[in-house]
């Protein structure tokens, strides 16, 4: 770690800081301070550590969790499903032969691991944390650079607290302005996913910046980061401020008294120096945003809600020509037609990038005495036990209930249909989750990713609908 | 894990921008707990209707690419999730490399893991390695590692590009765990010197 005067920006830092080694090839190796684990991504890595006879370096900063095959109804009849039940008692055997530690499905504090890792206070500024899962990304809101990981780095991790690992390229993404009425977070990085495509962010890591992002909550800044990976990146990154510092005090793994002082004195010179230099950098101006959805089958597929169905002639090249008519058959949408002409059957208010506390009150801002639309499927689906505890203390699920909203048991649900929660061919969905790829909520389902408050909108009206109209 | 230092093989053309890990391999088939036995699932949504019957347009159901070795493919290849089941699956069927214009990032690394070599190169190379690749069991592509060099069927050479110690653990076969356990002196070293500046770290 060799001090240097040269303007660092964010990621530099926290990557000066944890290199444990640098070979004479520069590849690094790097220390994890948190790694969370769940049930899909890490049976291999801990048959790898029992075949090889390793142990788990660091249980202590370890925290394992079930998510993506969980069952969101009633789980006292535990998992029906045989694959996805021996996959959870798979990761519960796991975590007690090695110590990890682990809250199981009726732990209170159960959810999604992006959801939890905050909420804990496991995750903190200046860290670096690794998970088996692209969502990873979502811990960046907090200023710790954050990314997922395949099983075998998952193994890597478990045996050393390592990772063998390149240094990314920084770019930073500046939004200025105040976003306007009706129009969120997850517009917003909708909205810079379209402007610099689904590999923009490939070999980057991304730092959003700019007072309209220093204006968002941490729920909010979250959401953005979450969608890193939709951009390409594999991270993404917002300097730790007040509202951080707000966030995490208090949280039951957070440092305590004269620890928490020190720890806030040491957050506070991880923001990027003055002058620092990035290796790309994108404006935006948030006062021009709309809600903004995906029409297509790939993230980068977005248009405003005012907006219509995007014709091939479109297409920069040949290769994004069959793309886009790929998508439209997909999809079965028709160049021109009016986004706010399409019908949905199926509503879905949830996962890593829109299941916390804000979201399922946006939702219920906007279903507040109003009625779901006959024939749709609404289901709201919270992120953890305790997202799920707060709405209900809160009145939240009254709300949706009486509106004819599902209220569901926490988990990764419809995101990525592991569990019982899918489309079926052809079914139609608003999704607040972050992929729209080909069969990724249900085989032939197709989605459509917007912001929870607009979810909400389509789940009353029946078709994608502009939230603002319902908000005036 | 198994070394990866040459290959001549059938070359599998897919045409296609953004080709991602869902499409690779879908969500329902990651609910094992083994590394093996993906490959017959691998593109299951491209391969098969929802009756389970194979379609015969699609590339790897035609003969000779039931056979494929390499992969030519569209940008950003392996997009979207961490599942290393997608490297797993491709292996598992016999694919031992994909040549695409770019990669996503984890998709990459992850290959390297398990012997799988993802070479990247230019659009228009690409381009002229996917027409190879249409002329099916005529037309054989070599891939030697060492020497970071593809020959085509008619004999030219492409040169590429890999970082250094990959290739080094591509080539011998290294399990990277047994290696960076060499050096638990510097991880220890770093982690009492973690205890003293970020104290509220250790747990």
């Amino acid at each position: 770690m060799t001090a240097t005067s040269k303007p660092r920006t964010l990621f530099d830092k926290i990557w000066q800081n944890h290199l444990v080694d640098v070979q004479d090839d520069g590849t690094c190796l790097i220390y994890i301070d948190r790694h969370l684990v769940h049930e899909v991504t890490s049976p291999q890595a801990f048959e790898g550590l029992r075949t090889s006879g390793r142990q788990v370096r660091r249980p202590e900063y370890t925290l394992a969790v079930a998510d993506h095959n969980v069952p969101t109804s009633d789980r006292s009849k535990g998992i029906a499903d045989e694959e996805s039940r021996i996959q959870v008692e798979t990761l519960e055997s796991n975590v007690k032969a090695f110590g990890v530690p682990y809250f199981g499905m009726t732990d209170a504090r159960q959810g999604i691991v992006h959801i939890i890792g905050p909420e804990q206070g496991f995750t903190l500024p200046g860290m670096t944390i690794v998970c088996g899962d692209s969502h990873t990304a979502t811990h960046g809101a907090f200023g710790s650079l954050a990314f997922g990981i395949g099983t075998s780095e998952v193994e890597h991790v478990l045996a050393t607290q390592t990772l063998v690992q390149a240094p990314a390229k920084n770019m930073r993404v500046t939004v200025k302005g105040d976003l306007p009425f009706g129009v969120t977070s997850k517009d917003l990085v909708l909205a810079i996913i379209g402007k610099i495509g689904t590999a923009g962010g490939t070999g980057y890591v991304i730092e959003y910046a700019g007072e309209a992002i220093r204006k968002l909550s941490m729920e909010a800044r979250m959401t953005i980061c979450n969608m890193s990976i939709e951009a390409g990146a594999r991270a993404g990154l917002i300097a730790p401020d007040e509202i951080t510092y707000g966030y995490i005090k208090g949280k039951p793994m957070a440092p305590k008294g004269a620890a928490w002082e020190q720890a806030v004195a040491f957050w506070k010179t991880l923001p990027s120096d003055a002058g620092a230099v990035y290796d790309k950098e994108v404006e935006l101006d948030a006062g021009d945003l709309v809600p903004t959805v995906t029409w297509g089958t790939s993230p980068e597929d977005v248009a405003p809600v005012t907006g219509t169905v995007p014709s091939p002639d479109s297409a920069p090249n040949p290769g994004k020509r069959e793309a886009i008519e790929r998508s439209l058959a997909y999809m079965d949408l028709t160049p021109g037609m009016k986004i706010s002409d399409v019908k949905v059957d199926t509503v879905f208010i949830g996962s890593c990038t829109n299941g916390r506390i804000e979201d399922i009150r946006a939702v219920a801002e906007v279903a507040k005495g109003r009625k779901v639309a006959a024939n749709i499927r609404a289901m709201v689906v919270p992120g953890s036990g305790l997202v799920k505890q707060q709405a209900e203390d809160e009145g939240l699920d009254v709300i949706l209930k009486e509106a004819g909203f599902d209220w569901r048991e926490p988990g990764c649900s419809m995101c990525l249909a592991m569990n019982a929660d899918k489309l079926a061919p052809g079914e139609r969905c608003a999704s607040t989750s972050n992929r729209n790829f080909e069969g990724r909520q249900g085989r032939g389902g197709r989605t459509h990713l917007m912001s929870p408050a607009m979810a909400a909108a389509a789940a009353i009206t029946g078709r994608i609908a502009d939230v603002r109209e319902l908000m005036r | 894990m198994d070394k990866f230092t040459t290959l001549t093989g059938i070359a599998a053309p897919l045409p296609m921008v953004n080709i991602d890990t869902d499409m690779i391999i879908p969500k329902q088939y990651l609910k094992t707990i083994k590394r093996t036995g993906l490959g017959q699932f691998l593109f299951d949504e491209m391969r098969r209707d929802s009756t389970g019957k194979e379609n015969p347009d699609f590339v790897l159901n035609k003969e000779p690419y039931t056979k494929a070795e390499i992969l030519v493919a569209g940008d950003n290849f392996g997009c979207g999730s961490s599942r290393e089941h997608a490297p797993w699956a491709l292996k598992d069927f016999g694919i031992r490399a994909v040549i695409a214009p770019s990669f996503a990032d984890i998709f990459y690394n992850n290959c390297f893991k398990n012997g799988l070599l993802p070479i990247k190169l230019p659009e228009e190379i690409v381009e002229q390695l996917m027409e190879d690749a249409k002329l099916g069991a005529n037309a054989r592509i070599t891939i030697d590692l060492e020497k970071q060099e593809i020959t085509r069927p008619s004999g030219e050479t492409i040169a590429f590009e890999v970082d250094s110690f990959r290739k080094h653990c591509l080539i011998n076969g290294l399990d990277d765990i047994g290696l960076t356990l060499q050096k638990d002196t510097k991880i220890a070293g770093y982690e009492e010197k973690l205890k003293l500046s970020q104290p509220w770290l250790a747990a």
